[in-house]
C-alpha cells in the first residue's frame, strides 16, 4: 500500500493545486459566460437569443453540423473497414493523410477555399459563370467545416475496430451473410460506442468552427452568420448599450451544448467502460 | 490475410480516397500550385518582413511556453486523476475536455471579459500586482493554455493507467524513496506520452485563432500573432502573400514536429540500450 501512494500532506497538495487550477482555469471562465449574458437582465437576453439574426445563425451552425456528420460519418466508416480490415500498400501513408486536417491551422483552412473558390481560384470563375455563389456562401462554410471535421470519425473507429477483430466478421461471410448484412448487423453493432464518440467530437468541433469559417463566410448577418461568428459581431459592434451582454447570452447557448456534448461524451465513455468490465467477468 | 475473407474493400478504399482527394487533397493542391507559382523575390519580401517574423517568433515562442506550462500542470492533472480518489473526480474529468469542447470564439470572449483591468481576474491583477493581461502577450499565453490544456492529460492519462504495480514495489522494496521511484521508474515511462503531448499543444497553439484574437489586441510586432497577419493580408485581399505566410508556417511546423519526433526516437532507443 504505502509503496504505491505519497504521504498525506503531499497528496492534499497535489489535489489542492490541480483543482485550483482547473477552477481557475476552466470553471471561472464557464461561470463568466453565464454572468455576463445575464448581467444586463433576462430580457436582454433572451431578446439576443431568439433574435431572427440569432436564430438564423443558429440554423445555418446546424446545417453545417448536419451535413458534417453525414458525409464524415459514412466516409468515416467507409475508410475505417478499408484501414482495420485489410493491409493494402500506401496504408500508412493514408493513415498520416487522414490526420492532416488537424495540424493546420483553421485560418490556412479558411485560405485553402479562397484559392479554390476565390475569383482568380481554380474553380471560382467557373462557378461564378454559371451563378452559383460558394465563397462568401453558405456553400464554402459547409466546405471548410467538412475539411476541419474530416478525421473524427475514422480516428475513433479504427482503433475501436481492430480491437474488436473481424473473426464474427469472417464468421458471418464463411455462412454466407453479403457485405452490407455483415456492416449493419455485426460491424456496426459492435462498434457503435466508438462511431457515437466520434460523431460527438465531429459535432462539438462543427459547431464551434471559427478560423477557417470566418474567413469564407463574408459574415453577412442573417445570411452566412454561423453561431460564433453572430457572437463575434455582436462583441465587436459598439452600437448598441446591450451588445456585450447580447453576444454572451448566444454564447451561452453554444457553451450548453458544450457542456451537452461532455455529458454525452461522458456518458459513452462509462457505457464502453461497464461493457469491457462486464467482457472481463465473461472471459 | 493472403486471401481476403471479407468484402467490400474496393468500395470502402474508393470512397475513402474520393472523400480524401475532394475534401483534403485538391485544396491542399491549391495551395502547393499557388506557392509554386509565387517567385522567390515574392517569397523572400514577404518572409522577411518584420511584421510576420515578429508574427512567427511570437506565435511560435508563446504556443511553446503554453505547452511547456500545460507539460507540468498536465502531467499533475493526469496523476492527480489516475492515482488519487476524491469528491467530484469524475466531474473534473469530464471538464478536462472543456477546451475542446467550447467553441474558440466563446473561450475568446470569456477569457477577455475576465483578464480585461475591469474583469474579475483582470481587475485585482492590476491593481495589487500591476500586470495587466488581456491585449498583452501574457493574454495570449493564457489563451493558449486554455485550449492546449486537454492534450497532455489526454495523452499521459491511459499510460500511467497501465503502469504496472509490480515495477513500483519492486523499486521501493529494493529502498527507493517515493521521489526516487516517481524520477526513476515511472517518469521515464510517460517520456513519450509527454513529448506527444507536447507537440500536439504546440501544432495546435501555432496555428489556433479563435480565442487568441479577441484578448490579443492584435498591434503589429506586439501582440499579433502569424495567423492574424494571415487574415489581414487576406483582408486586402493579397492572396499570394497569404498564400507565402501560410507556407512558411507549414513549414517551421513540421520542421519542429519533425525535430520533436527525432527527439523522442533518440530518447526511447537510449532508454533501451
Amino acid at each position: 500500500m504505502s509503496a504505491r501512494t505519497e504521504p498525506r500532506w503531499v497528496r492534499n497538495l497535489l489535489i489542492t493545486v490541480a483543482l485550483g487550477f482547473v477552477g481557475l482555469f476552466l470553471v471561472v471562465p464557464l461561470v463568466a459566460v453565464f454572468w455576463e449574458g445575464f448581467a444586463a437582465g433576462v430580457k436582454v437576453y433572451w431578446d439576443a437569443i431568439s433574435d431572427p439574426d440569432a436564430l438564423h445563425a443558429i440554423w445555418l451552425t446546424i446545417f453545417a453540423m448536419l451535413i458534417s456528420l453525414g458525409i464524415n460519418g459514412v466516409a468515416g466508416v467507409a475508410a475505417a473497414w478499408a484501414i482495420a480490415r485489410f493491409q493494402f500498400r500506401g496504408r500508412s501513408l493514408l493513415i498520416t493523410l487522414i490526420d492532416v486536417p488537424f495540424s493546420i491551422s483553421p485560418v490556412v483552412v479558411g485560405l485553402l477555399f479562397v484559392l479554390l473558390f476565390g475569383s482568380s481560384g481554380w474553380f471560382g470563375p467557373w462557378f461564378k459563370a454559371q451563378g452559383i455563389p460558394v465563397l462568401y456562401a453558405v456553400p464554402a462554410i459547409v466546405l471548410a467545416t467538412l475539411f476541419i471535421t474530416f478525421p473524427f470519425v475514422v480516428r475513433e473507429l479504427v482503433p475501436v475496430m481492430q480491437a474488436v477483430g473481424s473473426e464474427e466478421e469472417e464468421a458471418a461471410r464463411v455462412l454466407g451473410a453479403r457485405g452490407w448484412h455483415i456492416l449493419w448487423r455485426i460491424t456496426l453493432p459492435n462498434v457503435k460506442w466508438g462511431l457515437l464518440y466520434g460523431l460527438i467530437l465531429c459535432s462539438a468541433r462543427a459547431i464551434g468552427e471559427f478560423g477557417a469559417v470566418s474567413i469564407v463566410s463574408g459574415h453577412i448577418p442573417g445570411k452566412t452568420a454561423t453561431m460564433p461568428l453572430h457572437i463575434e459581431l455582436l462583441y465587436n459592434d459598439q452600437s448598441g448599450a446591450y451588445q456585450y451582454n447580447a453576444a454572451f447570452a448566444c454564447a451561452s447557448v453554444l457553451t450548453l451544448m458544450a457542456l451537452v456534448t461532455l455529458i454525452a461524451k461522458a456518458v459513452v465513455e462509462w457505457r464502453v467502460e461497464r461493457k469491457q468490465r462486464g467482457d472481463g467477468i465473461h472471459a | 490475410m493472403s486471401t481476403r475473407v471479407l468484402p467490400g474493400f474496393r468500395l470502402s478504399l474508393g470512397i475513402t480516397l474520393l472523400w480524401l482527394g475532394l475534401i483534403v487533397m485538391l485544396p491542399l493542391a491549391a495551395l502547393a500550385a499557388r506557392a509554386f507559382g509565387l517567385s522567390w523575390g515574392d517569397l523572400w519580401r514577404v518572409w522577411s518582413d518584420t511584421r510576420v517574423l515578429n508574427a512567427l517568433w511570437l506565435s511560435f515562442g508563446i504556443a511553446a511556453a503554453a505547452a511547456l506550462a500545460n507539460l507540468c500542470f498536465g502531467l499533475l492533472l493526469a496523476w492527480v486523476l489516475v492515482r488519487y480518489r476524491f469528491p467530484g473526480r469524475r466531474l473534473v474529468d469530464a471538464l478536462i475536455d472543456l477546451p475542446f469542447a467550447l467553441p474558440t470564439a466563446v473561450a475568446g470572449i470569456a477569457l477577455t471579459s475576465l483578464y480585461a483591468t475591469t474583469g474579475w481576474l483582470g481587475g485585482p491583477l492590476h491593481d495589487w500586482f500591476g500586470l495587466d493581461v488581456a491585449f498583452t502577450r501574457l493574454g495570449i499565453f493564457i489563451a493558449l493554455v486554455f485550449v492546449t490544456l486537454p492534450f497532455v492529460v489526454r495523452t499521459v492519462q491511459p499510460v500511467l493507467e497501465n503502469i504496472p504495480n509490480e515495477v513500483e514495489e519492486a523499486a521501493s522494496s529494493l529502498g527507493a524513496g517515493r521521489w526516487q521511484v516517481f524520477r526513476r521508474v515511472i517518469l521515464p515511462e510517460l517520456v513519450p506520452a509527454l513529448a506527444t503531448g507536447f507537440a500536439l499543444a504546440l501544432a495546435r497553439g501555432v496555428g489556433e485563432y479563435g480565442s487568441v484574437v479577441f484578448i490579443s489586441g492584435n498591434l503589429p510586432n506586439k501582440t499579433e500573432i502569424l495567423p492574424q497577419v494571415i487574415v489581414g493580408k487576406l483582408d486586402q485581399f493579397k492572396v499570394g502573400d497569404a498564400t507565402a505566410i501560410a507556407v512558411l508556417m507549414l513549414l517551421v511546423s513540421f520542421v519542429l514536429l519533425l525535430a520533436i519526433n527525432l527527439t523522442q526516437r533518440w530518447a526511447q532507443r537510449r532508454a533501451a540500450a
